[in-house]
């Protein structure tokens, strides 16, 4: 995993060239998506207008009106800066992308020969195009392994130096274009056309150019809109109220009551909140295809997770070694290291560490016991090693029965032989193996000359930590299930160990597609991950598919994410994500309303004092003049765009605290925060503003 | 304030709240269609009734359909109101010879009565005939109640109703609460309130010859029939002129009392509904708690500043509370009660003249109808304007916990977001718009009673009273002239048919959504954070717009008594 790449929020790299960008965001028509801040614009341009009007005739308070329409301009320029800021984070990481993109050269197959091809530019490629890829080549454009194995290095968008292999068939047969082949020759066939390729999609991800409201998103600009609309009611009354009770009050002030009481400061960072989402994601090294996806993901309720190499590590190890009566375990431990000090294998590899571990039995030289190695086959499924002429044999119980002259197979003509006359050794071991079997482990039955030792326990080993994390889950509100194709009787052993909710045991592709339709009916969302191209149905129909990026080119398609590291268990990290994007929006929204009540006492009292002196006494933050009131109002407004750029980028907490606790804690900050802050705030710029004259 | 004032609002809260579990069962009986113990007796009336209509039980509507119904329901009761008053000179019952009604009071008396307002341009005994009080507006203050409860029921269904696409019958539900529930409760009632002293009788006014030798004209007719619905649907217009401050239609104490709870036993009630029909009763708590807390902080700040009084009088030596335009036989206590009752409900039927409450006395009826009666609120009407105000506060911090948000496991999502906020929106459009405008109308002002912020007040009140279809007013302004018939009445219908359709409309779109299961992870609605969020919400986004009007209303005219000076 590469997730050093984060930039700091202050980096200057980033900084400079958005102040530049707060600028050309000014264009209407960019604007014009930010239904609040055009709002603020619109309002903007037409105070400077009255204001040059009022220049050139000299009237009104023109250093007031100077300053409330400078803060009016910030107030729009703070707001584009924060959506710069949070783009300019992913156009960092776009840049160093759009280098691999350089142009390169592919060798089109002209004929079945693979040396007859034909140099072309990459960018000249066609869907369905196949090329010849050769070491030292860089993959021109996305495609599949039709031929040949490769190890190729992916660090372009992974950052993982370490190179992979990619072959025809089965799960590990996507390429991207941009990486680069290191060793032998693959057979590609092009899967995408150049502009659309996955580099160029990362590209527009990252830099946020495809970027599309999400749902949630629209709903929330629906109510900043209305928000805004009721507060153009409340301002756009009040010179008719004034004017019967005898006074009347300059517009600029209407204006700035107005701009301090619509949501500007959500309004302002709700894009900013968008972008850092999908940008947070993209550290994780994962790819959101779609913002709606990241929504899609705070919500889920059931989690698929396949049980090897998320729950359990990838392969089963050696536990114990369970000897039969009259056999020590040390005897057993020492025939069974013996028995795969060749054996290549993890488990075998399992065994040797175990034994030395557990029974001080050090690794012994092979070549020097002048030992013969009997490798695995399917037609014996036992290994084993000959030595000193004595012969070890380890494997499946039922192949070292049938070995041991035991086993139940053992027919010929219409007389079963007689069962040997270890049948008691028999008989204990068959109860140990089905002991190890009902606690989820595999039995691996151990003999020497033909006499039963004991059983090797086989165990798959559940990832540390995995346990915490889904009761975490649970807090949250997810359910976990275990998919994995292991018999009932084991994966329940495993669940029960895991701490899952749920298992499907001996699961097929079809069965998983059924367990998520039966989950949306009940209307749960469901989030997956999956690399093969059996998984690309139930990945299409989960409502978060993320595909890993060893994963097929149809897995990749189906899902809506993909995960570059291509770690199951990082699913529990993107939930989090979604859940952190849609906190910061309600927290940062809640803030902005909860704003409006110290603002209406600082602009009210002062709006209305030439003909209501008595409204005065709502003057309770004290602040010193009618115009320092205003002016603090709108500067306030104004500066905690900027104070609150860190927070939306970051993201608020995510804590598994169970929902009301989280709501309550989220409430007391944002809420009532959002009711004293600026209490706080506007009395500080008043005494600061007043101090050096400006009002 | 004294123990005893306090003890009474209790015993008034106590009878409330123990009224809410058997009316709400026998109410969710009801609109379920199962047997309840007036079945026997109404159920061949209502199978003649649906036969009659060509309709069915069965028949279920789509929300476009339900709302259509309605409105063409509602359309038709306007005309055929509007007639009546129009032609009352030469239709029958009219004893004291009263002469057709003006086209501009007609409009404005029919809206009113059909959108369950109740705003009164007129003095009853000096208006209306018996049968305009009985055929027309009796008819509509039983319907339009009964409408507010349809409209209540199918968004209580949008939210029980695993999936579907059907609200339910508009022509049923209409049917089974005017039958089932508000008939029956007004018969009872209707006796209890003759048993107590008010007048029912066709006879003709009465003549009198007062101590002093003076004729005196004595108005009587089909007074407690009329109250009875007056109350119990939420509409508050009055058969006298003085409402409920006149000793028929509000003979004492007891009567008050019966009065009060009968304005708020349904909508409480309805809480209790929605909790059975969703299948968690505490929903329902919770959503009637919210309404409580800003209940109680009401009537504590109502009675405070009544019973207090006004320092001006004090110092001319007159000790003790606001007694201005209170009926003795109420005293401070239940005048403060039944003001916060009535415009925190829709009703709008007054024992005292909220015009001559203090300052802040005036403040909090003022309050109470802006944000949308809320605070159980008109019958079904407070209902389905909650539920606005639920739908913004679960959409606001429902986010928070991490979830898109969800209310009873239906997703809020955009389309409920734009109908919500367009209920929100029509009530400051009616009311600052229009008194906006009406501020700085020449004619408009000369209606009014006092000068200052007062008869700004008085303004404000009437436009906020229309459009909040609540139909008291704040005594001073002279309401029946053209420009104030007109626009009042368009304000009511926008405070009624602009909340209702976005309503429908939310419940429309919520019953096809699927309802997603509740887990830890979602942000539990039964609970007293809910209530607090709800609460803060309604203050917040209901209250925030009117804070500047208010500024120049009431508290102005409270800041500038404690110095000195009264309008």
């Amino acid at each position: 995993m590469s997730q050093s790449k984060s930039a700091s929020i202050l980096d200057s790299r980033i900084l400079i060239p958005a102040v530049g960008g707060a600028f050309t965001k000014l264009n209407p028509r960019t604007l014009a998506k930010n239904p609040v801040m055009f709002v603020v614009a619109v309002v903007s341009v037409l105070t400077t207008i009255l204001f040059l009007r009022d220049l050139a005739s000299g009237n009104g308070n023109l250093g007031f009106s100077f300053q409330i329409n400078l803060w009016l301009w910030f107030t729009v320029l703070f707001a584009n800066f924060a959506e710069a800021v949070a783009e300019g984070r992913g156009k960092a990481q776009a840049d160093s992308l759009r280098k691999t993109r350089t142009e390169t050269q592919a060798k089109l197959l002209t004929g079945n020969d693979r040396t007859a091809y034909k140099m072309v530019p990459g960018t000249s490629l066609k869907v369905n195009d196949v090329v010849i890829v050769e070491a030292g080549d860089i993959i021109p454009s996305d495609g599949e392994v039709i031929e040949g194995v490769a190890s190729v290095n992916e660090a372009a968008i992974t950052g993982e130096s370490a190179p992979v292999i990619r072959e025809s068939g089965g799960d590990r047969s996507a390429v991207t274009g941009g990486t680069q082949v290191l060793s032998d020759w693959i057979r590609v066939r092009i899967t995408a056309a150049a502009g659309s390729t996955f580099i160029d999609r990362m590209i527009a991800l990252v830099e946020g150019a495809e970027r599309q409201k999400t749902p949630n998103e629209i709903a929330l600009n629906i109510l900043l809109a209305g928000m805004t609309l009721i507060f153009v009611l409340a301002t756009a009354t009040i010179p008719s109220f004034a004017s019967y009770a005898g006074g009347s009050i300059p517009i600029i002030v209407l204006v700035a009551l107005f701009v301090t009481l619509i949501p500007t400061t959500i309004g302002a960072l709700l894009s900013a909140i968008g972008i850092a989402g999908m940008d947070r994601l993209v550290r994780f090294n994962v790819l959101a295809m779609s913002g709606r996806a990241v929504e899609a993901a705070g919500d889920v309720d059931t989690l698929l997770l396949d049980k090897t190499g998320t729950i359990t590590l990838g392969n089963r190890q050696a536990t114990e070694f369970k000897p039969v009566r009259g056999v020590t375990a040390q005897e057993l431990a020492d025939a069974a290291q013996l028995a795969s000090l060749a054996d290549e294998t993890p488990e075998g590899r399992s065994v040797v560490v175990l034994a030395k571990e557990k029974y001080a039995i050090r690794a012994r030289d092979m070549a020097s016991l002048q030992a013969t190695f009997i490798p695995f086959t399917a037609q014996t499924r036992m290994s084993g090693v000959d030595i000193d002429g004595s012969q070890i044999r380890k494997g499946a119980v039922d192949a070292v029965l049938a070995y041991v002259g035991s086993g139940p197979l053992q027919v010929s003509g219409n007389t079963a032989i007689a069962v040997s006359p270890e049948n008691e050794t028999v008989r204990e071991l068959r109860g140990i193996a089905e002991e190890i079997a009902k606690a989820g482990g595999t039995p691996l039955a151990v003999a020497r000359d033909g006499k039963l030792l004991g059983v090797i326990q086989l165990k798959d080993i559940v990832k540390g930590g995995i346990r915490e994390r889904f009761a975490e889950l649970r807090r949250m509100g997810i359910r976990t299930v275990m998919i994995t194709g292991d018999n009932p009787m084991t994966a329940a052993a495993i669940a029960a160990e895991a701490g899952v909710d749920d298992f499907l045991a001996q699961a097929t592709p079809e069965m998983k597609l059924a367990l998520i339709r039966e989950e949306q009916a009940k209307g749960k969302l469901v989030a997956m991950c999956g690399d093969g191209t059996n998984d690309a149905p139930a990945l299409a129909q989960s409502d978060v598919g993320v595909a890993m990026n060893t994963g097929t080119v149809a897995a990749r398609e189906a899902g809506n994410m993909v995960d570059l590291d291509s770690d199951p268990t990082k699913l529990i990290e993107i939930v989090e994500i979604g859940k952190q994007l849609l906190m910061t929006r309600g927290a940062l929204t809640t803030f902005s309303i909860a704003n409006d009540i110290a603002k209406y006492f600082a602009i009210i009292p002062a709006m209305f004092l030439a003909f209501y002196p008595q409204l005065g006494v709502l003057n309770i933050m004290g602040l010193a003049t009618p115009q320092s009131a205003i002016l603090s109002a709108i500067i306030f407004n104004a500066l905690i765009i900027i104070a609150l750029i860190p927070l939306s980028l970051k993201g608020v907490k995510y804590r598994a605290i169970g929902a009301g606790a989280l709501l309550s804690r989220n409430l007391l900050v944002y809420g009532l925060g959002g009711i004293i802050v600026p209490f706080i705030g506007i009395k500080a710029i008043d005494m600061v503003i007043t101090a050096i004259g400006l009002a | 304030m004294t123990l005893n004032g306090w003890l009474q609002i209790l015993v008034f809260c106590g009878v409330l709240i123990m009224l809410v579990k058997p009316l709400g069962a026998y109410i969710t009986r009801v609109f379920s269609g199962e047997r309840t113990l007036l079945s026997p007796v109404l159920v061949p009336v209502e199978r003649g009734l649906y036969a009659l209509a060509g309709t069915s039980e069965r028949e279920e509507q789509h929300w476009t359909s339900y709302a259509f119904s309605l409105l063409m329901f509602n359309l038709l009761g306007t005309l055929v109101l509007y007639g009546l008053l129009r032609f009352q000179d030469m239709l029958p019952m009219n004893p004291a010879g009263m002469a057709a009604v003006g086209p501009e009071l007609s409009f404005n008396t029919a809206t009113s009565f059909v959108a369950n307002t109740n705003w009164q341009s007129y003095g009853g005994e000096s208006t209306m005939s018996y049968l305009s009080q009985m055929m027309g507006l009796a008819v509509q203050n039983f319907v339009s109640a009964a409408t507010g409860m349809a409209i209540a029921i199918g968004l209580i269904r949008a939210f029980s109703r695993a999936s579907g696409k059907a609200l339910g019958n508009f022509w049923v539900d209409m049917t089974r609460a005017v039958l089932y529930v508000l008939l029956p409760i007004c018969v009872v009632l209707t006796l209890v309130y003759v048993w107590l002293g008010v007048p029912q009788t066709f006879g003709p006014y009465v003549e009198a010859t007062t101590l002093e030798g003076a004729k005196q004209t004595i108005a009587l007719g089909p007074v407690a029939s009329q109250l009875a619905i007056k109350m119990l649907g939420t509409n508050g217009g009055g058969f006298f002129n003085a409402n409920s401050a006149h000793p028929f239609e509000n003979p004492d104490n007891i009567s008050n009392m019966i009065q009060m709870l009968s304005i708020f036993a349904i909508g409480a009630a309805f809480t209790n509904v929605f909790g059975r029909m969703v299948g968690n009763q505490r929903q329902g708590w919770a959503i009637l708690s919210a309404m409580f807390i800003l209940f109680i902080a009401g009537v504590a700040v109502v009675y405070w500043a009544e019973a207090a009084g006004n320092p001006i009088m004090h110092q001319l030596g007159l000790a003790g509370g606001n007694m201005e335009g209170k009926e003795v036989r109420f005293g401070v206590v239940m005048s403060s009660l039944f003001a916060v009752i009535t415009t925190a409900a829709s009703c709008g039927a007054v024992n005292a003249m909220h015009g001559s409450f203090t300052a802040l006395g005036g403040l909090i009826p003022i309050i109470n109808m802006q944000l949308g009666e809320v605070i159980v609120g008109g019958v079904g009407a407070g209902f389905y304007g909650i539920v606005m105000f639920i739908i913004v506060a679960v959409f606001v911090a429902g986010l928070m916990v991490g979830r898109t948000p969800e209310y009873l496991g239906k997703k809020i999502e955009a389309k409920e977001m734009k109908m919500a906020l367009l209920a929100v929106l029509c009530l400051p459009l009616a009311m600052l718009v229009f008194a906006a405008i009406a501020t700085v109308l020449p004619s408009a002002v000369a209606s009014i009673g006092t000068a200052g912020p007062h008869g700004f007040s008085e303004i404000l009140y009437a436009y906020t009273s229309a459009a909040a279809n609540n139909g008291s007013a704040f005594g001073g302004l002279t309401g029946n002239t053209p420009w104030y018939n007109v626009t009042l009445g368009i304000a009511m219908l926008m405070g009624r048919f602009l909340v209702i359709i976005p309503a429908l409309a939310i419940a429309g779109s919520l019953v096809a959504k699927k309802t997603v299961p509740a887990s830890a992870g979602t942000f539990p609605t039964d609970g007293g954070l809910f209530v607090g969020l709800l609460v803060g919400t309604i203050l917040i986004v209901g209250g925030l717009t009117f804070m500047p009007a208010l500024a120049l209303g009431p508290v102005v005219e409270h800041l500038v008594m404690i110095a000195g000076q009264t309008f």
